[in-house]
Formats: C-alpha cells, structure tokens, sequence
C-alpha cells in the first residue's frame, strides 16, 4: 500500500524534497500506476528466466590498455563549483 | 519564394550542387528562430557558416550539406544539452555522441536541438521545461512525443530530417502525430555512446524524415557497432534469413479502444498492402496485455537509478550548499519536473527492498513472456511483419490528458512492446481524419529493418499520404 506517510519515505530515500502540495497531488496518481504495477501479478511467471538483455548477450571484455580521453579541464569544465582542479562537493560531514 | 524543404534529402542534394547551401540554411535558421512551433530549444550559431564551407569546399558524404535536427538529450559537443529539464541548463557537452559524430562525418549541417518530453518522459511534449511543442498541423494539439520537437520540425520544414530517441514509441508516437516517418531501429543497431541515458535496457536512436527513404538514409549512416557502447551489435552476427513469405500479422487485440477513424484508415492501409500482393492474418499475443505494466515497471525502476547521477555536483543546477543530503534533495527538488519526480518516485518503489522481486525481476520475466510471444508469431504463421496502428488516438488536444497519467501511459499500447522486445519498428502515415494525420506501425524480425521499410516503401509509392506533409513546408 502507498499512503502519504510512505509516500515521504521513498522521496527520502530518492533524495527529492517533496513539498505537502506535491504529497497530496501525486498519492492519488501512485496509487493509480500502482493498480497499472500490480496487474502482473496474475501471470505464472515460475519456470521463466528474466530478460536482462533482448538478445542474450553476455559480457563484453576489451583489453585494459590506456588510450586518450578528455582532458582533465573538460571533464570538470561543467562543474558547478570548483577548486584547483577539483569538483566541489557539500559538506558531508 | 524557393522553397528548399520540398522534397526531403533528394531534392535538397540539388541545392547542395549548385551551391545554394548557405543560402538555404540561412533561410532555415531565420524560420527556425520565429519558432512558430517551439520545436526547437537551441539552434546551432554555427550552421551557416558550416554551410558556406560546403558551398566553398564541396566535400563528400551521403548527406553534404543536410540540415539535420538532433533531440536535446543527445550529447554535441559544444553545444547546450537539456533534455528539457531545468536541472541540465546551461550543461555543454564535451564530446559528442556517436550518432552526432557519425552524421558529422558523412557531411550533415545539425542546426539545432530539438524539444522533448523531460528527460523523454512522457508521451505529448508537454513535459518540458522550455513549454510544450505544437503540432504543425493543428497548433492546438500535441505533436506527440517524447521526440515532438524532432517530428514538428520535420513537419514544418525546420530541418529535412531528425534523429529522435524511442524508450516506449518516443519517434514513432510524434511521427505518427506529425505525419511523417519514423524508424526505431532493434535494440543494439545503433550504439547510444552520448545518449543521455533514462531506461538503458529499453532506449534506441530513431531517425525521422518526412518519407520513409529519408528516414532509412539517416539510421543507414548512424547504425553500426560501436566499442563505446558496449550494448551495440555487429548486425551481420545476427542477419536472419532473407526468406521473404509475403504476409503480415495483424495485432488485432486492443482494437475495441481505437479510435473509429484510425481504425478505418489503418485497415484500409492493411486492404491496400494486400492488394499489392501481401496477405494478412490476425493475430493475437496473449501476453500482450501485460506489457504496458511491465513496461512500466522496468522504465520508472531503471529511470530511479539513471537520474540517481543529477546531483549538482559534476553538471547542472546547484543551490546553496547545506548539509549534503539536503542539498541534494532541493536542487533535485527544483531541477525535475512533475512526471520526472512521479517516475523515480515509482522506479524507487519498485526497487525497495521487499519489492525487487513482486515488480521489477516479475516484470523482466514477463519481458521474456512477451519476446516469445512475437518470436513465435513470426515463426510459426512465417511473417514478414505484424502491424497495428502507432497510437490507438488521433493527436490529442494540448492539456487534455497531462493531468492524468495513467490514461496518458494507456495510449502507448502498441508502441511499448517493441521495446521490450527490442525489435525495429516504423511508422508511417496511413491517412488522414479531420485534418489530422493517422500513423501506421510495422513491427519486424530482430535485425531485420530492411523488410519493413522495403514494404513501408512499397506501400508509400502507392499512395500519397505521405506527401501530404510537403502541403506544411
């Protein structure tokens, strides 16, 4: 079941703020897409494998050897915040 | 006035050889900037000056000179890169992807980004956050989506072809809506390096012209496997026979929910392709009516880990920094929009532990269910494509279902089962109802685009509902 209360909870756990407006606008809509969610649970799905990929393909190695790749100040050029060549982060601590 | 735009990529070869080129995408970039459909969200500065180049220097390439749109979630280097969400603003690119990079190679112009749905989530285009784009046909409707921006710009002659992305029928929903072609090719023939991924299991480039050949020109220079992605395949590992049966299946299933007029127009097309010598059966996929749930599931379940990266830490929007899980959760707060939030809300629902298993490991098994379903119509009745309509509506009115998800969700039927299946698909215009265009959707053999677009093809030569589009340009 998806009340207010655990409807809070998975925002959490998403990291998305949700403000009381938006609590009571989406519920509904959840619980809708839920009942869309829960009409596989009729089908017998016992002896079936899940498809991770359409074609069945397995993993694919390359050698591990260096090559060029972006320059250091691209990969950080879109950095918000950012010093002496590092990305800025908030506080974690 | 000259009117370059007419007659797709053949007829703008022309002006290409007689050095009109600068002249030509000059005009382009002045119509695209009145923006009368706000199908664009950047334009490329650089276009004209690229064109005068070609002008100048000639050059080789299948497409010199083509002015090429590309939707705003794949990465060009340099250039702004959106997915039409306010937590990528201002984020350029530093490379492209491969699909840019190869239309760049064989000569292409690309002039601009195209508008989408937020992070290709959603159906109409009205999920971005640059506003909606409207349908050059009836500018009070929706031009589908989640590639509208792509298909409107096609329609309305503010490029000559697109390239879309397609998770759950993101070119084939606008291209139907527009009235133009669309190919969404198997899973694996076009590699996604540059893709800004939301649901990597399910999301293909698409291309769209405004005929079939256009649209199949475009996939034929973007396809190819690609070592940076390592999903891509190397297509002639998997040709299947070239045995042709001359018969398609007939999706017969849902039809109780189509539209009167779309449902009329999409069997005449079907009375039409039999009188050009290809039989049809109906069929029926028993697992079919599962695929929109489990469809669902695995989209919102892989988009809640995909987004997981928007952050404000390497790209994007950045508040005031606080204690970190705060300052997560407001720029994540302020940065998606409403579908966006409804979809990582639901994909981390379903991923939860004491879910896993009851949602997204079911719904992959019923994936598998479904991919078996087609293979064993395609085998057992020996088909050479199975058809249905794109979308089981006409476009809708802008604002008509956005409030409503879950009918919004509804109306990809036929369009979410080719990618759970990852086989190619197309849709191409079969008529017209109160000035508004109807779509048709062949599905083929995996690594087989080859047959439907030869029988989109056949079936385009003998009608014309597809240069009705040229009425727009």
């Amino acid at each position: 079941m998806m009340d207010e209360e655990n409807l809070k909870q998975i925002a959490r756990l998403a990291k998305i703020e949700l403000k009381e407006e938006e609590v009571k606008e989406f519920s509904p809509q959840i619980r809708s897409i839920l009942a869309l969610f829960d009409e596989i649970d009729e089908v017998e799905t016992e002896d079936v494998k899940p498809t991770f990929h359409v074609f069945g393909l397995k993993n694919v190695f390359r050698e591990d050897a260096a090559s060029p790749s972006l320059a250091g100040e691209d990969a950080i050029k879109n950095a918000p915040k950012k010093e002496r060549g590092y990305i800025k982060g908030p506080k974690i601590m | 006035m000259k009117n370059y735009f007419k007659d797709g990529i053949k007829g703008f070869r022309h002006f290409v050889e007689d050095g009109e080129t600068e002249e030509a995408t000059r005009r382009l970039i002045d119509k695209i900037k009145e923006n009368r459909f706000n199908a664009y969200i950047t334009v490329c500065e650089d276009a004209v000056e690229r064109a005068r180049e070609i002008d100048k220097n000639k050059g080789d390439g299948r497409l010199l000179g083509m002015p090429i749109a590309v939707k705003d979630n794949l990465s060009t280097r340099g250039v702004e890169t959106t997915c039409a969400s306010k937590i990528l603003r201002g984020y350029v690119p530093p490379y492209d992807a491969t699909v840019v990079e190869r239309l760049k190679e064989n000569g292409a112009i690309i002039v601009g980004k195209t508008n989408m749905d937020e992070f290709a989530m959603g159906t109409t285009t009205e999920t971005s956050f640059f506003g909606s784009t409207r349908n050059p046909w009836d500018e009070d409707r929706v031009p589908g989506g989640s590639s509208g921006g792509s298909a409107a710009a096609v329609a309305s002659g503010e490029c000559i072809a697109s390239l879309g992305t397609d998770t759950g029928g993101s070119v084939r929903c606008p291209a139907s809506f527009c009235g133009i072609s669309g190919i969404k090719p198997t899973y694996g023939f076009v590699s996604r390096y540059g893709l800004i991924a939301y649901s990597n299991s399910l999301e293909c480039v698409g291309t769209m012209g405004s005929s079939i050949e256009d649209a199949s020109l475009l996939l034929d220079v973007i396809s190819g496997k690609d070592s940076r992605d390592s999903t891509s395949i190397d297509p002639t590992l998997y040709r299947r026979s070239s045995e042709k049966f001359g018969k398609i299946g007939v999706l017969t299933q849902f039809f109780d929910g189509v539209e009167e007029d779309v449902l009329k127009h999409v069997w005449n097309a079907i009375h039409k392709l039999e009188d050009l010598g290809i039989e049809y059966e109906e069929i029926d996929l028993p697992n079919l009516r599962y695929a929109l749930s489990s469809y669902y599931i695995i989209a919102m379940s892989e988009a809640s880990s995909n987004l997981a990266r928007y952050d404000g830490v390497r790209y994007g929007l950045r508040g005031k920094d606080l204690a970190w899980d705060t300052t997560f959760s407001r720029i994540r707060a302020e940065g998606f929009g409403k579908e966006v939030k409804r979809r990582i809300l639901m994909g981390t629902f379903s991923l939860s532990a004491g879910y896993y298993g009851k949602y997204y490991l079911k719904a992959l098994k019923v994936r598998n269910l479904i991919i078996k379903d087609f293979e064993g119509a395609f085998r057992k009745r020996k088909l050479d494509a199975i058809v249905s309509p794109t979308m089981p509506y006409k476009p809708f009115k802008l604002g008509e279902k956005i409030e409503d998800p879950i009918s919004m969700y509804l109306s990809d039927i036929y369009t979410v089962p080719v990618n759970l299946t990852g086989l190619p698909s197309v849709s191409i215009p079969c008529g017209f109802s109160e000035g508004l265009p109807i779509g048709i959707q062949l599905i083929g053999r995996a690594f087989d685009e080859e047959t439907i677009i030869n029988i989109a093809k056949i079936y385009e030569e003998n009608t014309d509902h597809q240069k009705k589009v040229s009425g727009l340009l």
